[in-house]
């Protein structure tokens, strides 16, 4: 089979770190090419330097046996390449059909035609199964949309060669799956495609070849037919990591968090977003959230945490009524908050590692003295967290949080609110982006917190993550609280009925109309 | 070496090189324009007016800094709000109520005695600050957008300020205010022994010790952590518990007090000291947006990019000698704010130009 691209020798550096350090790789016409590697590794980075975002250091790359220099994104999509980056670029207040044609307008007497686009993009998005909805405000449609309307925008372009970084981190099972079909009709097609993901069952299921990168440097290319989980691990992290971590049986404490009747909807709607929820979490365990996307997980949470302010019903930390409180009197009454999404509320991006690290904590005595920052403490306090979390980046406390690896942000974030002295841990999605290793590590984290005495309250769209680590799982639906289950009493096929609604929990029958 | 290169690369400084391309440009174009218009004198007159701020040397440089002075201060008003998210364009109107009270106390109040000058330029500051807070809390609480307020809040500014003058302190004669009595001006703090012969004014030193503090609140006390951090993100501030509505107002106050100083700096100088009835805005408030946007909206960069256009001033005036109007500068300094405005083009240019790779910070 031919290479449709070669790269070789591939070296990077940022200051304080060598991103790559001559990489190679090839990719054949056809065939989906999974790279895989830890957080930080120099995956985007390598990918970022063939789509032209980033000059290399050193090295070469060759397109049909050519060499090219790529000049920029736009150099990239005339070439014939695609990419999905991990943080997804799309203009919130523009259609989906003004983003996908954004950069390459049809213009005509100096005014915008998206007439043609339009139609294109209604015929590719049928070809695909792609169902989206070309008018639709991109801020009115699903992560899981948005993430389509990447891809779109790459095949409106007629890319052959198709870069997606990281793109299932943030789908749903449900989209995952059918992400994975949009790649099969790709080869099909003869197209090819980069695949990066730290979940390693999607690269078993739709790889042909894996490469793995480790600290910068080529580690090799395996075979997906002839390899398996464990050693795709072990080439990547070193080690071999328990996927199960072990833990011991809970000891259970008094109610911490106390959720009664909390309801939201949005003003001048009848549909209650949250509907009459009811539900506790005890000192020492670890109560998650499952359902599927868009059934009420964010609102619920948003309420819980203060970023909805006008939910009614009660909610109480330790016995004391949170619901009028601000969030910074919430954050004080021993509640941490791991943000669903990260850029939007878990990190100022703009400010550097050390400043994030004390986001919610550098008005206190500690990080303060009449209203002057202590810069001394602050960076102690973070490098202490660095080191301990294993958040790499290039340049310790002082880098600019934008520069770092998605997978380092979350761990940062991590880091901070799970280092905070607080009764109740609130995380959404706490292992979005991390790789293997590192969910272990975060699982293990949780794990201790909740062995320290923490109630600890996690939203999560993976049954995997949810199934490892909690002790009762709370299961919502439309906005209810739809079963409250044991996961030894459980399993995946039974989460799976309540999810859609099928079925019932005792005690959460549906209330008489 | 790799290390300098490193620092070299790095965002800040490429930013740095982006402005000092703009002012290149900015000057060029005027240049062009002088050769368009009378191509016999333009070569001298360029040459006299790049120079002029140092002919006679010091004394020169006064004028650089009488100029600078006022636009020093409203261009640390506009950067300032700029960190917070908030685009300041009401710094005329906050300039021009700090300037009205600072005259009205100037000629009425003289029981201050050597103390009139003090209590008149604190008064500015509060009344600007006062003015400033209008916008930011309409802003805040309503989410009128900051541009609209504080463009309709200058004009209420200039017609109000025109009917105070009118009604309280007019010299019907000159159509004006009555002036301040020299002894109530800002004193020079002995600035005019050192730029002697000059129009220096004392009003510098006030700009300077506003410059500092404004560097201390930015990058060393928790409100400048806190105004930052909305203005780069205002949802993660408002996760992390920060209240961005207060912030915001508190914001649009300082950036109000500022250009209220500015005001007092103006019109309690020794040139100035009265306030006209005027029906056009002074110019020193937009002028500040300039000042703030070459100045990259780091306060030291704004006192050099102050000064640089108080340069222009002076220069500009030497033109008139060779037959151009003055306002061929103006021209000239809205170019090197609109090529300041188009940094990110010079900053690609300055990757090339300089062999830079634009990385560091900026995935
Ligand atoms: N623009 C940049 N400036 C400075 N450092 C950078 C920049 N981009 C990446 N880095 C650094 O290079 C290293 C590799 O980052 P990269 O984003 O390629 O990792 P990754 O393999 O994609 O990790 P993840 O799985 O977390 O997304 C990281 O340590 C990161 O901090
Ligand atoms: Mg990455």
């Amino acid at each position: 089979m031919n290479n449709v691209l070669t790269m070789r020798n591939i070296s990077k550096s940022f200051p304080g770190i060598k991103a790559n350090d001559s990489i190679s790789f090839e990719l054949r016409e056809g065939e989906v090419h999974a790279i895989l590697g830890e957080n930080g590794a120099g995956k985007s980075t390598l990918m970022n330097i063939l789509f032209g975002i980033y000059k290399p250091d050193e090295g070469e790359i060759l397109l049909n046996g050519e060499v090219v220099d790529i000049k920029g994104p736009n150099h990239a999509y005339e070439l014939g390449l695609g990419m999905v980056h991990q943080h997804f670029q799309l203009v919130q207040n523009f259609t989906v059909t003004e983003n996908i044609v954004l950069g390459i307008e049809d213009v005509r007497y100096g005014l915008i035609s998206t007439k043609k686009a339009r139609k294109k993009i209604i015929e590719l998005s049928e070809k695909y199964k792609l169902n989206v909805d070309p008018d639709a405000l991109i801020s009115d449609i699903s992560v899981g949309m948005q993430q389509r309307v990447e891809i779109l925008k790459v095949l409106y372009r007629n890319a052959d060669i198709l870069i997606l970084d990281e793109p299932t981190a943030v789908l749903t099972p449900q989209q995952i799956s059918d992400l994975m079909n949009i790649i099969k009709t790709f080869t099909k097609e003869g197209k090819s495609v980069i695949f990066i993901s730290h979940k390693l069952d999607e690269i078993m299921n739709v790889a042909d070849r894996c490469s793995v990168l480790k600290g910068g440097k080529y580690q090799g290319t395996l075979e997906i037919s002839k390899t398996d989980k464990n050693e795709l691990t072990r080439r990547m992290v070193g080690r071999v990591v328990d996927f199960k971590i072990a833990k011991k049986k809970p000891s259970i404490g008094d109610k911490v968090l106390e959720v009664t009747d909390l309801t939201y909807r949005l003003k001048g709607s009848d549909k209650a977003l949250l509907d009459n929820i009811s539900f506790h979490v005890k000192a020492g365990e670890v109560v998650s959230l499952a359902g599927i996307d868009g059934n009420g997980q964010t609102e619920l949470i948003y309420a819980l945490t203060g970023l909805i302010h006008n939910a009614e019903g009660s909610v109480r930390l330790n016995g004391k009524e949170l619901n009028q409180l601000s969030i910074r009197q919430r954050t004080m009454s021993g509640l941490s908050h791991i943000p669903e999404d990260r850029h939007k509320h878990g990190l100022v991006l703009d400010y550097t590692l050390e400043y994030n690290l004390v986001l919610q904590e550098y008005f206190k005595e500690r990080f303060q003295k009449h209203g002057v920052l202590q810069f001394d403490t602050i960076t102690e306090h973070s490098e202490a967290l660095i080191s301990s979390f294993d958040i790499r980046s290039g340049r310790g406390p002082k880098t600019t949080a934008k520069s770092m690896s998605g997978g380092n942000q979350q761990k940062a974030i991590l880091a901070r609110e799970i280092s905070r002295s607080s009764d109740l841990l609130i995380a959404v999605q706490p292992t979005r982006g991390l790789d293997v290793g590192a969910i272990e590590y975060i699982h293990k984290q949780i794990i201790a917190e909740r062995d320290k005495g923490k109630a600890v309250f996690v939203a999560s769209l993976e049954l995997d993550e949810i199934f490892n680590i909690s002790d009762r799982i709370l299961v919502i639906y439309e906005g209810q609280i739809v079963a409250d289950l044991i996961p030894e009493d459980t399993s995946y096929e039974e989460i799976g009925l309540y999810m859609s609604g099928s079925k019932r929990g005792k005690g959460y029958e549906k209330n008489p109309v | 070496m790799k290390k300098i290169l490193y620092s070299l690369r790095s965002h800040k400084l490429l930013q740095v090189y982006s402005a000092l391309i703009a002012i290149v440009a900015g000057l060029l174009f005027g240049l062009i324009i002088l050769i368009v218009i009378d191509p016999s004198q333009a070569f001298p007159a360029f040459n006299s007016m790049l120079f002029a701020g140092f002919r006679r040397g010091l004394s020169s440089f006064g004028n650089v800094i009488f100029f600078a002075t006022p636009i020093v201060l409203t261009g640390l008003s506009v950067g300032f709000a700029f960190k917070t998210g908030l685009f300041n364009i009401g710094a005329t109107g906050q300039l021009l109520i700090g300037g009205f009270v600072a005259v009205y106390i100037g000629v009425t109040m003289t029981f201050f005695g050597p103390f009139t000058w003090v209590i008149a330029v604190i008064a500015a500051g509060i009344f600007g600050a006062l003015w400033g807070i209008i916008p930011g809390i309409l802003k805040a609480y309503k989410g009128v957008h900051e541009v609209v307020t504080t463009i309709m809040m200058n004009y209420i500014a200039l017609y109000l300020v025109n009917y105070f003058v009118k009604s309280s302190i007019y010299d019907g004669l000159n159509n004006r205010s009555l002036p301040v009595p020299r002894a109530n001006i800002i004193p020079k703090f002995g600035l005019d022994v050192i730029f002697s012969h000059s129009n220096i004014q004392g009003g510098f030193l006030i700009a300077i010790i506003a410059m500092l503090i404004i560097y201390f609140i930015l990058n060393k006390t928790v409100l400048g952590f806190e105004l930052k951090a909305v203005g780069y993100n205002k949802d993660a501030s408002k996760y992390a518990g920060i209240n961005d509505k207060r912030r915001t107002i508190h914001a649009m106050m300082i950036a109000g007090a500022l250009a209220g100083l500015a005001g007092a700096s103006m019109y309690l100088s020794d040139s100035f000291t009265y306030i006209n009835v005027q029906d056009s805005m002074p110019t020193q408030g937009f002028m500040g947006i300039s000042v703030a946007l070459l100045g990259l909206k780091d306060p030291i960069g704004i006192l050099l990019a102050g000064l640089f256009f108080g340069y222009l001033q002076v220069g500009g005036q030497n033109m008139q000698l060779y037959g151009f109007a003055p306002q061929v500068i103006d021209v000239m300094t809205g170019m090197i704010v609109y090529f300041s405005a188009l940094s990110l083009i010079f900053a690609k240019f300055a990757i090339r130009f300089f062999r830079l790779r634009n990385e560091g910070d900026d995935a």
